[in-house]
């Protein structure tokens, strides 16, 4: 199913939790809706769904209006956070409710749920209530009475928060494979710009009720078209500093300056900012130095998280191997200056890519 | 400050009748030295939170003993271990202001207001909640309030221990570092002991000195965060810790010699070690390469993760990942992998062999 | 959350008010109707405007069984509520004795009012009821019927035994919905029992404590059927509630202006007060 928001809206009371919103998802693709706790992505999904009518514009499903169509009438399947199952019916039941209410013929419902049960590794299972589950299992069986309906438009919330670490991976590996032979379209809430990564397709990145940008993962990850987007995609936080032009060469400070792409010589001296992933501020290598004092590292095993004061901004370095600093401790960095995203007076990014 | 010590105890939760008891916790024995960072680091059922509770004395073990400083605990009640825990969920009296909320400790054991009031306002500072002592605790945001719980753990200065079961939980994803860091932060400055529960991996290598590894009611490994990382003594651990864990892959002998996919590995673990039982071999992802001799594979799916590209291949039917550098280039007429040999772990029924088995 | 508008759902409204329509408004309607009008029966109609209304809340008669009843509501809600809030406090929260204890609590509130009403009366009765031979056996001058004091400690103990269950199975569901956490927290605190009341458990089981004086303060204002069954009113007027006193007026005297005022009065005053109530739960709600 394509869906297409045009100049989308939601207020509600005083406060707009979407504002006007154009956004286009095509049949079969993986989509992931990125950004923090509030920024609007539940509420984004229920519009989507048709739980929520929009206080203005319009919502088109393959090529026809369906705004104001409640969601009981569309072909949509949801997966909540907490894991949503129905405690009094067995996992089998549970898998199975869509179809019955759908009317379906119980030789075709017993062969659907075991399938999808095997799919999601849950056939020793079947007979079990949800609360004799583990997380992970109860989760399972949401997504399987989600994927069993065969839906055109499946939408997850933030289905892995609630799960171990480890589980969350697991299941993260499995589920782009899971929906791709469905042929639905999916979309995925997150708010781990890693998650975004790992399960690719398109994402768009959401700030305080509004799309930033959509495309490609990639693209978007490698790409921002703003400081926003490039902020709403990165964790540790992407390392943001105002610097200032003149002529060919950037000033950070008086004492640390590089030379600046062509694109950028160009346009005129002033004031523009810069971003810079943490993985490309690094406490060995070659570039610009900057010296900084460290507040805290965090080392976990094979990695090095740093956080460091450069020039008065609040940086984070993120290396390979282990370094470790005392409180305060002032040290040396070095980032390569061709890694540096330029943003303008209006932090949109300025492209510097030949 | 106090050093606490584990003797042999198990626990297991009294059983419906008839039915043989199910042992949450099996047979611990551990020493954690007071002033000590620790993280106890298990998935979900493994056991951590019934062990932290049996700290704080909330449970009694049904076997064993604990001690502080060699002195025998495990009858005492909490209020007698001199014990603080922040919970998964921020635990604070909504009726009073922060500052009640953290002077709550102090006063209920009798100490004087004035050295309640200069105490608050110095763990009010150390926590960045000097500014919102007169709020009242109910409108402060989920990690103000983690924080109201920690202070009043931190404000009584007779506290052995401070306890954490999974304070994150409820945080704000990208405000989780803010609170990891300062726990950290106050922990290299009053020097307290700290255990710390939690499934998540990073919060345990980050926080802890000293991290245990449990797993279905029993400890697995202890050790830091580097050597966990680097020499896990169970396959657990290593498919545990690290993103992605460990690849952990069938071997057979041939000669003495571990086998992989017809390519003998060589290890270095002495040549009398007995290598009967299921062999497995496991190396992590950072540590397989591609080059120009080694295992032919396929590869399966490239994920670009920023900082450096998960590459899933596969040999026959075994699957392997790998970690391979951002801007590295993947090679794709007929991929060959090697294994570092000095990475390489051989693993007899899940336990490392060799001469990491120490 | 705003769902999109279903039109059909009020088809399903539509059975429930003309029942209400029938039951409830109409009969309101027609009381309405008497209490501006003077009748002699034989439906002849006299319109009287605000005559009944003034004539009732000058009566001295009106004042006294006013309050008689807010002293009465008084009593109520003020032995009621902590004795309920003690009751639930002891009751255990896990294992065995759990469904006994709440059985034990529901036994009062499923008995018929004026059965309640019959029992007590018979218990009480000073020669042959259990209570009353033993109180006057043990000295006391107890006889229900003759004295005003008796029959108002009757009438209350009466009450308390009847709905105190109420109370207790409110705040019990509130103490329930507490997490242990709070009082692993509170123990770890070094809080004492006092401490652990007043800084967790009363906070917390404040909103079912509004409902719940919400609901003995309407209920008793209303009260009719056990303090009638048990002492019809007397000795004399002395437990004469605004109900009881209604039904005099209305049945017994056969005024029906002034009975219509009465509880049109009546009825405006319980609804002034639970807006009051409503309104201050939700200004809570709001902080």
């Amino acid at each position: 199913m394509s869906i297409e928001l045009r100049k989308v809206s939601l207020r509600v009371g005083a406060e707009t939790h979407i504002y006007a919103t154009d956004l286009s998802l095509e049949p079969g693709q993986f989509n992931i809706l990125l950004g923090t706790t509030l920024s609007g992505k539940t509420s984004l999904m229920r519009l989507m769904a048709g739980l929520e009518k929009p206080t203005s514009g319009e919502l088109w499903a393959d090529g026809k209006n369906v705004t104001g169509i409640p969601v009981q009438r569309r072909s949509v399947a949801m997966v909540y956070q907490a894991f949503i199952n129905y405690p009094s019916f067995s996992v089998y039941d549970n898998i199975a409710s869509p179809l019955k209410v759908a009317g379906l013929p119980r030789n075709e419902i017993d062969e659907k749920v075991r399938r999808f049960a095997d799919l999601l590794q849950l056939t020793p299972m079947l007979e079990r209530l949800p609360n004799e589950l583990s997380g992970g299992q109860q989760q399972r069986t949401a997504l399987a009475r989600a994927l069993v309906k065969g839906a055109d438009l499946v939408l997850l919330d933030e289905p892995l928060a609630n799960l171990d670490y480890k589980l969350r991976e697991e299941l993260r590996d499995e589920l782009p494979k899971m929906f791709a032979d469905t042929g639905a379209t999916v979309v995925y809430a997150t708010s781990e710009p890693l998650e975004a990564l790992m399960l690719g397709g398109y994402t768009a990145t959401l700030d305080e009720g509004r799309v930033v940008q959509f495309g490609q993962t990639s693209t978007i990850y490698r790409q921002p078209e703003s400081l926003t987007s490039a902020r709403v995609f990165s964790d540790p936080p992407v390392n943001i500093a105002s610097i200032e032009k003149r002529g060919g060469t950037a000033f950070l400070s008086e004492s640390v300056s590089w030379s600046v792409p062509a694109r950028l010589a160009e346009m005129p001296d002033g004031a523009y900012k810069i971003g810079l992933r943490p993985h490309h501020l690094l406490p060995k290598g070659e570039g610009v130095e900057v010296d900084g004092e460290v507040h805290i590292a965090e080392i976990s095993g094979s990695e090095s998280i740093i956080r460091v004061t450069v020039e008065g901004n609040n940086w984070v370095s993120e290396a390979h191997g282990i370094h470790t600093y005392e409180f305060g401790q002032s040290a040396r960095f070095f980032f390569d200056s061709n890694r540096c995203l330029y943003f303008d007076a209006n932090e949109m990014l300025i492209e510097t890519r030949v | 400050m106090s050093r606490i010590e584990f003797k042999d105890v198990r626990h297991a939760y009294p059983p419906p009748p008839g039915q043989a008891p199910v042992y949450a916790l099996k047979e611990v024995s551990q020493v954690w030295e007071h002033g000590g960072a620790y993280a106890l680091l298990g998935p979900s059922g493994c056991g951590k939170t019934t062990l932290l509770n049996i700290i704080s004395g909330l449970l009694t073990p049904s076997e064993g003993s604990i001690l502080f400083d060699h002195r025998e605990v495990t009858d005492l009640p909490t209020a007698g271990r001199h014990i603080a825990q922040v919970f998964q969920f921020p635990v604070v009296y909504d009726t009073m202001t922060v500052f009640d909320n953290l002077a709550f400790p102090l006063r209920n054991r009798g100490i004087p207001e004035a050295r309640v009031r200069e105490r608050v306002a110095e763990i009010a500072d150390m926590l960045d909640l000097s500014d919102r002592l007169r709020q009242r605790a109910s409108g402060l945001t989920a990690d103000g309030k983690q924080k109201i719980s920690l202070g009043r753990g931190l404000v009584r200065e007779d506290v052995n221990a401070i306890l954490f079961d999974e304070p994150l939980t409820v945080i704000d994803p990208h405000l989780k570092w803010q609170l990891r860091s300062k726990l950290k932060e106050l922990h290299q400055q009053i020097g307290v002991t700290m255990i710390y529960v939690t499934h998540d991996q990073v919060e345990a290598l980050t926080f802890a000195d000293q991290v245990v590894v449990m797993h279905d009611g029993g400890i697995v490994q202890v050790g830091t965060p580097v050597e966990l990382f680097n020499r896990p003594k169970h396959t657990f651990v290593g498919y545990f810790i690290g993103s992605p864990g460990m690849n952990v892959l069938p071997c057979r002998l041939e000669n003495g010699q571990p086998v992989f996919a017809n390519n003998p590995l060589s290890s270095d673990y002495p040549a009398d070690t007995d290598l009967s039982g299921k062999l497995e071999i496991g190396i992590r992802p950072e540590f397989v390469r591609f080059g120009d001799h080694g295992i032919p594979v396929e590869i399966d799916k490239v994920e670009d993760l920023g900082r450096y590209q998960v590459v899933t291949v596969r040999h026959e039917s075994e699957q392997i990942k790998m970690l391979v550098g951002e801007n590295q280039a993947i090679p794709s007429e007929s991929p060959k992998i090697q294994f570092d040999p000095a990475n390489l772990h051989i693993y007899r029924d899940d336990w490392a062999v060799g001469a990491r088995d120490a | 959350m705003r769902k999109t508008t279903n039109q059909k759902a009020w088809w399903l409204v539509v059975p429930v008010l003309l029942l209400v329509a029938f039951n409830a408004f109409i009969p309101l309607m027609t009381v309405v109707n008497y209490s501006v009008q003077e009748t002699f029966g034989n439906n002849v109609f006299f319109w009287e405007g605000v005559t009944w209304f003034e004539k009732v809340l000058r009566s001295e008669r009106f004042h006294d069984s006013m309050l008689r009843q807010l002293l009465f509501t008084g009593m109520i809600i003020a032995i009621e509520v902590p004795l309920g809030i003690a009751v639930a406090l002891s009751m255990p929260r896990k294992g065995p004795w759990v469904s006994v204890c709440l059985v034990l609590m529901a036994l009062p509130l499923l008995i018929p009012w004026n059965v309640v009403g019959a029992m007590w009366n018979i218990f009480a009765l000073p020669d042959i009821g259990l209570l009353g031979y033993s109180l006057n056996s043990m000295g006391f001058d107890y006889n229900f019927t003759q004295q005003p004091v008796s029959a108002w400690m009757t009438t209350v103990v009466m009450d308390v035994w009847h709905w105190t269950s109420l109370v207790v199975l409110l705040c019990y569901a509130g103490l329930c919905s507490i997490p242990d956490a709070y009082y692993q927290a509170a123990h770890i605190d070094g809080a004492s029992r006092w401490a652990v009341f007043r800084y967790i458990q009363l906070p917390k089981m404040k909103r079912v404590l509004t409902i719940a004086i919400l609901l003995r303060f309407m209920d008793s204002f209303m009260i009719y059927t056990e303090p009638f069954v048990l002492t019809g009113g007397g000795p004399g007027n002395t437990t004469t509630f605004l109900s009881i006193d209604l039904v005099k007026i209305a049945l017994g005297q056969f005024d029906l202006g002034p009975a219509a005022a009465m509880s049109l009065i009546y009825f405006l005053v319980v609804l002034l007060i639970c807006w009051v109530f409503y309104t201050v739960m939700m200004r809570n709600e709001e902080q």
